[in-house]
């Protein structure tokens, strides 16, 4: 009797415990976005949100000081745009290609190099953008500058290949197998049952793939800070530089006083970038449960 | 196997205690700021400890900003900073009780820089206020090749950019369309991989395949930042907190006594009074 209790004791305590453990991220997350709007916030005293979102100046420095993001916000989207326009469609046909037509032998190499991509560190991809690719586009394109958002974009689809590919390929795998076997079965030919069964089945895992892999980008620091240019207006091409949010933080961060109008606008441009990225993961996850496949019927 | 772990664990312990019970004779100095004064910093440190080897000095960087910070919040005995100290943090400094008083340790001369193959050679003031205005917008315009200019400048953060915008642009604004980069070595790496740009970095970043501009007519040098002929200067600064005493006071002595100037000499920038040989 005495000994059933006290295992109960410890169940409850072991229990507990996870529970704790399971909190943890929760609360720090918790706490670090309360301390984001805590200081991203008060800069709204000096300009209304309007200014703030839709102004296209940015002299955070200057004497009176203007803080306008909206070229940043575009900066920050149309790199974000034209990177997924190339990751996208490698990430998820190269995802196709090893899990479904590649080879055993193949395979084995694609897999592992794929995932290598993700091994490489941001600054070096931005140093192979700033010092390899910037003089080589503007000898080929002859253009004035290399560090533009073509540049950038490029770098960062090589960013989110790998998160896109691997994701996507879990999504493929998890696609039940006699699915495949029914389909081959049927007599449907390989291409017929990739584009009418498998793609189709593992639809909401590919949105949330791709999803995940523009939040990388979209949040990317170190490559544009490098890569794109930085010049904090709206483009009127894609061979112009721009200045996308993560990088306008990272650049200014460092040497800005304490606290002042300068800090809290940084702060509330990182409101703003972690509202995209919230929403992001949000159509993420709203996309995977909602097309999820259920049963086998409605393929 | 298990045993071992717990020995290893007894052993790293011990070593910790010594550690810390050794260091605790030690007099310790703390050092963050600008990361235009941090190679300075970081050089004088090492040697000022050759010297003195029961003191341990950590240093970092972070940016003038940050190390004021930290100046006014207690956690550093110097701050490093390359641009003087702004009201704001004086008075935040006020309420905590810290006076910061600065030391002037070394010169920046701030230095326009272009392709090696471009033709140009000098640019006034008002000429280079122009370029980072967009007004002038091809090098044709001031007697070079047909190229259009692309501006590249610092973020405007930097003490860099500061120095710059007060001194070249008379506080007016740095057009939008240029390229704001977050250190002198990218604005070098920019500069030298683009025939049509022009950029500015501190002294100390010049010959790496880049050509320095005069402004005004005058070569940036040591002896023309030093007697005020050039231009585009500005003085380095170490922050403490009140007038200096012990290690702090002896460290600062140091720095711009001869052996630190000459290493401000070596890191490039341009010390406070001629060296002797």
């Amino acid at each position: 009797m005495e000994k059933a209790k006290k295992r109960h004791i410890r169940e409850y305590l072991i229990e507990k415990w996870f529970l704790f453990l399971a909190t943890i991220s929760i609360i720090i997350l918790g706490l670090i976005v309360v301390f984001l709007f805590k200081e991203g916030l008060p800069i709204f005293k000096t300009v209304s949100v309007g200014e703030f979102l839709f102004g296209q100046l940015w002299y955070p420095t200057d004497e009176p000081a203007d803080f306008g993001i909206l070229s940043i916000i575009v900066g920050s989207l149309v790199v974000t745009g034209i990177s997924s326009m190339i990751a996208v469609p490698l990430g998820v046909l190269s995802a196709i290609y090893i899990s479904e037509i590649a080879g055993p032998g193949v395979k084995e190499i694609l897999k592992p190099v794929v995932e290598l991509l993700a091994a490489l560190p941001s600054v070096v991809i931005g140093f192979f953008g700033m010092v390899v690719m910037a003089p080589f586009f503007q000898k080929v394109f002859n253009i004035p500058t290399g560090l533009n958002i073509v540049n950038a974009s490029l770098m960062l689809a090589m960013m989110a290949v790998p998160t896109i590919s691997s994701l996507t390929e879990d999504a493929i795998h998890a696609v039940r197998r006699e699915l495949r076997e029914a389909s081959l079965a049927l007599g449907a030919t390989q291409w017929e049952t990739i584009s009418r069964v498998i793609v189709p089945a593992s639809l909401s895992g590919i949105c949330t793939a791709i999803i995940l892999g523009m939040s990388r980008a979209i949040g990317e620091t170190m490559v544009v800070l490098m890569v794109a240019g930085g010049a904090a207006t709206i483009p009127e091409s894609i061979f112009d530089s721009v200045r996308p949010m993560p990088a306008s933080i990272a650049a200014e961060m460092a040497e800005t006083p304490f606290r002042s109008d300068h800090y809290h606008a940084l702060f509330a441009i990182g409101i703003v970038l972690f509202i995209t990225t919230f929403l992001f993961n949000l159509i993420a996850d709203y996309i995977s449960q909602k097309y999820k496949q259920v049963g086998t019927a409605t393929l | 196997m298990k045993k071992s772990l717990w020995l290893k664990v007894l052993a790293l312990s011990m070593v910790l205690c010594f550690g810390i019970a050794g260091s605790a004779f030690a007099e310790k100095l703390v050092i963050k700021g600008s990361t235009t004064v941090l190679p300075v910093a970081q050089k004088a440190a090492e040697d000022y400890m050759k010297m003195h080897p029961d003191v341990i000095i950590s240093i970092s960087g972070g940016g003038s900003g940050k190390g004021i910070k930290a100046l006014v919040d207690g956690f550093t005995d110097i701050a490093n900073a390359s641009r003087f100290i702004k009201k704001k943090e004086i008075n935040h400094a006020m309420k905590n009780n810290i006076f910061p008083v600065a030391h002037r340790v070394a010169i920046d001369a701030i230095v326009p820089v272009v392709h090696p193959t471009n033709r140009i050679k000098n640019l006034t003031l008002p000429q280079l206020k122009s370029i980072y205005q967009a007004k002038i917008r091809n090098w044709k315009e001031l007697g070079g090749d047909d190229r259009k200019i692309v501006i590249i400048s610092r973020d405007t953060g930097s003490g860099t950019y500061e120095v710059w915008h007060k001194k070249v642009m008379k506080k007016e604004r740095i057009s939008p369309r240029a390229q704001l980069l977050a250190s002198n070595g990218a604005v070098v790496q920019a500069v030298k991989g683009n025939k049509h740009a022009i950029g500015y970095v501190g002294i100390g970043y010049l010959g790496r395949g880049l050509k320095a501009l005069d402004v005004n007519g005058v070569t940036a040098s040591v002896t023309t930042a030093l007697n005020g002929t050039y231009p585009v200067a500005r003085p380095l600064f170490m922050f403490t907190n009140g007038w200096p005493k012990g290690v702090v006071s002896d460290f600062i002595n140091f720095m711009v006594g001869p052996k630190g100037q000459k290493i401000v000499k070596e890191e490039g920038f341009v010390p406070l009074y001629e060296l002797g040989r």
